[in-house]
């Protein structure tokens, strides 16, 4: 009901305010799409009118004596100050409003905990700064990486409509299924936020905290990651796309079917050319936020690569680092992230781009063989 | 800025060698000076030095953020910006502009010649600016300073952390050890010095808030002291309390920063309390509503202060009893402060009113930080948190019960004592127009946050999606009028100390209190006979 007199009165406010109807100038939360969000859309309404309404008492009396009780009106000052009753009353009566307001409140927490009977889990681990999404029954995985131009961040280039929103891969689900969220991270703590859903929910490095929705509506939504993270805090944007559940299910063949094939490009015979291709691609994705694209780095946090010891000498130092990182440092390790293909590719192309031409190239089989060794 | 030799009857008394009692001259008058209005003065001074530096970081992010795309800085120097911001005004602002206050104020209210512990108030006052040159100067390393955020949550701040992180620990430290000492000397004061007659119930609310205040700041500094002291161990000394691959929990940091963390909200806000309680009567001409529950409140305040700090961690995934738990006791808060808020109004009711500049500010603070209470209540209930936490939303909030919460309780307080600390009457006009700028300032800047944080921005964000630009560019505009405004009060306070009109002993008709039984400026030394309370 609330919910409806809520939109009501949105509209009544959009044909008054021209300007103010608009996108750009949204003065409310949204109920979204999901059970959980419209509750708690509507735990927000109901204590913002108790807020208004109290708001509307307090000050009514207090500007009333601003205006009424002025020394240059003639007002003369009572001197009461102290009145039991009163002071009972205005300690008792927000007591009762507070405890309505909790029955509400408990009731939508109690179902936002139970993630019970999920028809569909996935593990969502944050890291520095992308999300990698995996879908545990069905034995695949990827990662979802800001897409929005750097040139469009740095001004050179027209803003798009989607800008900072927007991502290489989607988070897919099909509609109408509980979804399970199992959120950690590989880092920093980040936090893992779609408005539309209700969602929110910290990923804690070395913890796996529980979170679920039900989409009914197909259709693309977009959040943020909510807890500073570092540098690119607010460039990990997540993107869910709900889907029909019959476009879902041939998502996941597709998927798997890809997954397949991306294990049996290691046995490939690779050439330095087409590692470098790969490689250049990849270091975008995977490094080129701390390292920088031109390798020169951001010290001291994140040392440059062009010209360093790492990546002109030691072939096997320069692979430990890769798949294992540094511990201690903020760099990680990619030996669970990327593919043997994007490793290989990656270290290749960093030993041969930027003046870096030790001429040196490694093979997906050797990185395979190096995995397993370990 | 005090005159020697003027003493009237309360402080007379037979003093042969009055001479000796006047302040020493240059600069060894400052750095040796046990006398409580020095001490009170330079808190002041520096507390507004901080103040500026802390604002124009904010100049900074909103400049960053006066439209979408990376114009002015960068992300890691807009991480830094906003960590050294909050840490600033926190720390070196907002808490030194209250010691500033009580150091004037408290001996002078409860009728003591100083403070009980002067040596120490000497020392408390020198570490603060050791401290913070030590905290800035990070900002100059290799790899810069701070950047985790004012909340310097592990491991970010920790595995992830500039190598300047050590010396922002250490900062921490000094600046704690100084409260803890402000903290100790507050409470011997008010509990040994007060003059014959004024018991506990009879004691300023200003002295009460204080008092309280103190207690609070002992519980929990050494709390932020121990959060830092474990992440200096993680950093340096290979141990692992933050990290979960040593056995450690990074939401142990976040328990025991916030434990600490709740609290210090108060910290902040008690003492601006108690000022208002003493503003808002003087100029209705009317006694303060309820003085009794004043007292109860804030004590009740306190209280349930250090039994609400997880409501900053809703999204960590705490189990549901804590979370209700959490959401329960930080809702009950509502209860004293509504009471708070009601005694104001009812003592406004059917006063005599004037709108000096202390009158203004105090009103806008019962009003502006209602509308941050109501936030806060919004903010307490977590299923609600879960869209609200991490936003703007929290901004907003937070910034209204801090900038015209703490920080108009701040300005209402000088412009209140003003004529008692330099014995001129400040320029009202200018006074005024300081008001009025920074109230529609403030609010420019801050009440869209709430519309930005509904709409779903982030907060500690260096670049956003376009739907929040709108909003954006109106906040920081309100931002750079507040900031420019403030420049303002430093030249109404150093004209007011260069002259004007002299003030008299009470220079506010409906003003109440032992301070104002001395003369306009209080002498270097005050009470050195106890008056008589009655």
């Amino acid at each position: 009901m609330r919910v409806h007199a809520q939109r009501a009165g949105a509209l009544l406010g959009g044909l008054m305010f021209p300007a103010w109807s608009m996108a750009d100038w949204t003065l409310n939360m949204t109920p979204g799409v999901t059970g959980t969000s419209n509750e708690i859309f509507s735990l927000h309404m109901t204590i913002l009118w108790i807020c208004v309404v109290i708001g509307v008492v307090v000050f009514g009396v207090m500007f009333w004596s601003i205006f009424a009780h002025r020394k240059s009106q003639g007002a003369k000052p009572a001197n009461f100050h102290e009145n039991t009753l009163v002071e009972i009353l205005w300690t008792i009566i927000p007591f009762v409003i507070l405890v309505v307001m909790a029955i509400p409140a408990t009731a939508t927490l109690v179902d936002m905990y139970d993630t019970t009977e999920s028809e569909v889990d996935i593990k969502i681990t944050g890291y520095q700064w992308k999300w990698q999404y995996e879908y545990i029954n069905e034995d695949f995985g990827y990662f979802s990486n800001l897409a929005t131009p750097r040139d469009q961040i740095d001004n050179r280039q027209a803003k798009g409509e989607n800008y900072l929103l927007e991502v290489d891969n989607h988070l897919v689900i099909p509609v109408g299924k509980k979804i399970r969220f199992l959120v950690t991270a590989n880092d920093v703590i980040h936090s893992w936020w779609v408005p539309d859903f209700g969602v929110k929910k910290d990923a804690i490095p070395g913890f796996i905290n529980e979170t679920w929705t039900r989409v009914d509506k197909p259709g693309i939504y977009r959040g943020q990651c909510t807890e500073l993270c570092g540098k690119d805090h607010g460039f990990m944007p997540v993107v869910v796309e709900a889907v029909p559940e019959e476009e879902y299910n041939t998502w996941v063949a597709e998927k798997k079917e890809a997954a397949e094939r991306e294990r049996q490009l290691t046995q490939k015979d690779w050439t330095m050319a087409e590692l470098m291709e790969r490689g250049e691609k990849a270091y975008q994705t995977a490094c080129a936020a701390c390292h920088q694209a031109d390798g020169s780095g951001a010290p001291p946090a994140f040392p440059a690569l062009k010209g360093s010891p790492i990546a002109t000498q030691d072939m096997a130092a320069h692979i430990d680092i890769v798949v294992n990182g540094k511990s201690g440092t903020a760099m990680q390790a990619f030996g669970n992230q990327l593919s043997e293909v994007d490793l290989a590719a990656v270290i290749t192309y960093e030993r041969n781009a930027w003046g870096n031409n030790t001429g040196e190239m490694v093979t997906p089989k050797e990185i395979f063989d190096y995995k397993n060794q370990q | 800025m005090a005159v020697t030799g003027v003493f009237m009857s309360a402080v007379a008394d037979t003093h042969a060698q009055d001479h000796h009692h006047g302040p020493a001259k240059g600069f060894s008058r400052w750095l040796l000076t046990t006398n409580h209005k020095d001490i009170g003065t330079m808190y002041l001074i520096f507390s507004f030095a901080m103040f500026l530096l802390g604002g124009s970081m904010a100049m900074v992010i909103r400049a960053e953020l006066f439209q979408p795309g990376l114009q002015i800085v960068q992300p890691e120097f807009f991480n830094q910006m906003t960590t050294m911001h909050g840490l600033i005004m926190v720390f070196g602002a907002v808490m030194p502009a209250f010691v500033g206050l009580a150091n004037w104020m408290l001996p002078l209210m409860i009728g003591a010649p100083d403070m009980a512990l002067p040596r120490m108030n000497n020392w408390s006052f020198w570490l603060l600016p050791c401290a913070f040159l030590i905290l800035v100067s990070t900002l100059f390393m290799e790899g810069g300073g701070p950047n985790f955020g004012w909340t310097f949550y592990a491991p970010l701040s920790t595995t992830y952390g500039p190598p300047s992180t050590t010396f922002f620990i250490f900062a921490v430290h000094i600046m704690g050890i100084s409260s803890i000492m402000g903290a100790i000397n507050v409470i011997a004061t008010i509990l040994n010095l007060r003059a014959p007659g004024m018991t506990l119930m009879k004691m300023p609310l200003f002295v009460w808030t204080w008092l309280i205040t103190a207690f609070l700041l002992i519980a929990v500094m050494p709390v932020l002291a121990g959060v830092v002291t474990m992440m200096l161990m993680d950093i340096n000394f290979g141990t692992s309390f933050f990290d979960a691959s040593g056995g450690g929990d990074p939401v142990l940091f976040q328990h025991v920063f916030w434990f600490f963390g709740h609290p210090e909200v108060y910290i902040m806000i008690l003492p601006a309390f108690g000022a208002v309680s003493h503003i808002i009567p003087a100029f209705s001409r009317k006694p303060l509503f309820g003085y009794a529950s004043m007292v109860y409140a804030v004590g009740a305040i306190a209280l349930l202060s250090f039994v609400v700090w997880a409501h900053h961690m809703f999204t960590v995934g705490i189990p549901i009893v804590g979370q209700l738990f959490f959401m329960y006791a930080t809702m009950l808060i509502a209860v004293p402060t509504g009471v708070k808020v009601f005694n104001w109004v009812a003592t406004m009711f059917r006063g005599s009113l004037t709108f000096e500049a202390p009158m203004l500010f105090a009103v806008a603070f019962v009003i502006l930080f209602t509308i941050g209470g109501f936030s806060g209540l919004m903010l307490a209930i977590a299923p609600a948190d879960f869209q609200y936490h991490d936003t703007y939303f929290v901004v907003a909030h937070f910034h209204y019960v801090l900038v015209p919460g703490a920080i108009f309780g701040i300005f209402a307080s000088a412009y209140f004592w003003l004529p008692k600390w330099t014995g001129h009457m400040y320029d009202e006009t200018l006074a005024k127009t300081h008001f009025w700028l920074s109230f529609v300032g403030m609010n420019l800047a801050f009440f869209p946050m709430h519309f930005l944080g509904l709409a779903g921005m982030p907060r500690r964000i260096p670049d956003y999606a376009l739907q929040f630009a709108d909003f954006n560019m109106v906040s920081s505009v309100g931002a750079f009028m507040f900031g420019a405004t403030q420049l303002l009060f430093l030249f109404i306070v150093v004209k007011c100390i260069r002259g004007g009109k002299e003030a008299a002993a009470k220079p506010w008709d409906g003003a109440e209190g032992l301070e104002w039984t001395v003369p306009s400026p209080a002498p270097y030394h005050t009470f050195s006979t106890p008056p008589e309370v009655k």
